[in-house]
């Protein structure tokens, strides 16, 4: 188990590595560079070739990027010129409440798949299968922005009963304590991620239905809900904790979207209004955190999944 | 032939799970079979007793027959704005109504479509020939060759597509061939993984070795008995890919980074859809969002269905 830690993480810090080289090139592919983003298509050479001198971007990419890397290791992701502020107070301001709407909807959205799933999973082939099956499809097959707004259309516009704005507050505190205001995005990102979850839960559910130990229980007269919820429910949650560390991508894009519609004030309204005005550092520093949540979520699932099933051997 | 498929790719994280999305279902029940039927033959049955299958391939070419043969009984100008009809509601010439700038919204739909579909199903293409080449080519030599290729897949996984997708047609303002490029770019991805967990497999058959001890060159075990030996993997992954390929598209035409007016896609017209959704004029936001589902959905129950259809072990349980 510790030789199978090491290794997991060397490799984590590995894809790490290239997830900031990407970035960096990602960085370099800019039209004009970084100078033309900043001082304005009426920039002359001049001013641009100082600008690039001050700013160390003559110099060859890879002394570029070793010095980057240096300064994003010490937490240095760069500065907005748009916004007038260092990219990192920006994010340290926007990520506690993208944190917070996530979370919030990653709970219900879970805690509504497994027993969905359960019931699919026992019940399977019969009305309640086929119409949950249905919906999950519907739901995992529709952009999150049409979702978003059909609910928009439905619940404010028609019948008026909910806010179409998040809650614009300033500070976690002040979402939470506007519940009415986060139902709708809350009630987008759970439809948009039960569909998948539930489609898995009904999969590795079934795959316990069948196994021996089940027989085992049954045999020695444990009843029906015992069984399901003791017995194979523990079993088929350790792929759940795998799907949801490596659902982190879809996730985070899913938030991006929910908050443009909603204009919720978190990472990806962020993200999504720099990218309106070509503020690279923003962008930048944005997708490597994004990436750094997936490579960090993708290796606490792995672990999970060694501490919650004894029988793996790494 | 019949372990042409191999094995699965095995519980490599990240495998199935990011690709083929809700889909995971339990064999349709395929006939037993008998020796001297084919196994595309048997494939074939397991697919057609898959209804939903049938019904996805068929809201598929219902909607090729709408988008590319529709206009030509359908005629409708999309290129000339006519604000004298603008947001009209359905009904008399024009039965999807009309949008802002006037155009016909049933020819619209059919026009958009079009990008939508060419978009979407060249994506997955290339996106599915990239990635098997990635991968087998990986598979096959594997070693650190492997290892430097795999991660770097790995590090792309990472980094959130949407994400990704803004950035790049932020610096590019792509046309339609560029936004293929770019839908492609970040699709390929799980081909290559899955096609490599194949390959992994693949390299240690007979043939392959033959192949190796006849003298034949990489390049030709990999392309003529690595990729071709993984297509089941790499058709099913090409469907879900479609499905994924025209809701990026439909997000990018959504965020206005999409096709530029007069061209549209499905997402573009959803665009348009918001800035009326106060004065409620929902025959600008159904039909393209229906049609956008409606073909994700298809092209996800032909994946599901594929699948069962290339999966052997499932045949005969």
């Amino acid at each position: 188990m510790i030789g199978f830690l090491i290794r997991r993480v060397l490799q984590a810090i590995v894809v790490l590595f290239v997830v900031s080289v990407i970035t960096f090139i990602l960085l370099h592919m800019l039209p004009g560079g970084e100078a033309r983003a900043v001082l304005g298509v009426k920039a002359t050479p001049v001013q641009i070739a100082a600008f690039n001198h001050t700013n160390g971007l003559d110099k060859s990419l890879p002394v570029q990027y070793v010095e980057w890397l240096g300064q994003v290791l010490q937490g240095h992701l760069g500065y907005s010129y748009h916004l007038n502020q260092t990219v990192a107070s920006l994010i340290a301001e926007k990520l506690p409440k993208t944190i917070v709407l996530n979370a919030i909807a990653l709970i219900i959205s879970v805690g509504l798949a497994i027993p969905i799933g359960i019931r699919q999973a026992v019940k399977r082939n019969k009305a309640f299968d086929y119409a949950a099956t249905g919906l999950s499809f519907i739901f995992y097959s529709s952009p999150i922005f049409f979702l978003a707004l059909v609910l928009v259309l439905w619940f404010s516009l028609d019948l008026g009963w909910l806010p179409s704005e998040a809650p614009q507050s300033g500070s976690v505190v002040g979402i939470l304590s506007q519940p009415t205001e986060l139902v709708l995005p809350v009630l987008t990102l759970v439809l948009a991620q039960i569909a998948l979850f539930s489609r898995y839960m009904r999969s590795s559910f079934m795959d316990g239905l069948v196994q021996d130990y089940v027989r085992t229980a049954k045999a020695k007269g444990a009843s029906d809900l015992r069984v399901q919820y003791l017995h194979i429910l523990r079993n088929s949650l350790i792929p759940m904790a795998t799907l949801i560390g490596l659902s982190l991508p879809g996730i985070l894009g899913g938030a991006l979207i929910v908050e443009q519609v909603f204009n919720y004030p978190g990472m990806g309204l962020l993200f999504w209004q720099e990218a309106q005005v070509n503020d690279y550092p923003v962008l930048l520093g944005v997708t490597l955190i994004g990436g750094a949540a997936t490579v960090v979520g993708n290796l606490i699932a792995d672990v999970l999944y060694g501490v919650l099933d004894p029988r793996v051997r790494y | 032939m019949p372990d042409s498929m191999g094995p699965n790719p095995g519980p490599v994280p990240g495998d199935a799970p990011v690709i083929a999305g809700a889909a995971v279902d339990e064999p349709t029940g395929g006939p037993v079979d008998g020796e001297a039927r084919s196994m595309f033959r048997l494939g074939l049955e397991v697919f057609v007793q898959n209804r939903l299958a049938v019904v996805g391939a068929g809201v598929i070419v219902f909607f090729l027959l709408f988008c590319f043969v529709g206009p030509l009984i359908y005629h409708t100008d999309q290129v000339h704005t006519n604000l004298m009809l603008s947001n009209g509601a359905p009904g008399g010439a024009h039965p999807f109504g009309t949008d802002a700038s006037g155009y016909d919204e049933l020819g619209r739909l059919m026009y958009g479509g079009q990008a939508s579909l060419e978009v979407g199903l060249a994506a997955a293409v290339l996106a599915s020939v990239v990635g098997t080449l990635y991968g087998a080519i990986a598979g096959y030599l594997g070693g650190w060759v492997d290892s430097v290729m795999m991660r770097l897949v790995d590090g792309g996984f990472a980094i959130p597509p949407l994400f990704l997708l803004l950035v790049l047609s932020a610096i590019f303002h792509p046309n339609r061939w560029e936004m293929i490029v770019i839908i492609a770019a970040l699709s390929w991805l799980g081909a290559a993984r899955l096609v490599r967990g194949e390959a992994l497999s693949l390299r240690v058959r007979e043939y392959v070795q033959a192949v190796r001890v006849m003298g034949g060159s990489s390049m030709r075990a990999v392309l003529k008995h690595v990729a071709p030996n993984a297509i089941g993997t790499v058709v099913v992954f090409a469907s879900f890919a479609v499905a994924d390929a025209i809701l990026l598209l439909a997000f990018l035409g959504y965020l206005g980074l999409g096709l530029q007016p007069p061209q549209t896609d499905w997402g573009g017209m959803l665009s348009d859809a918001i800035n009326y959704i106060n004065s409620g004029y929902w025959w600008l936001l159904y039909p393209p969002g229906i049609a956008i589902i409606l073909v994700a959905i298809s092209f996800n129950f032909l994946g599901d269905a594929l699948r069962d259809a290339f999966e052997v072990r499932l045949r005969g349980r």
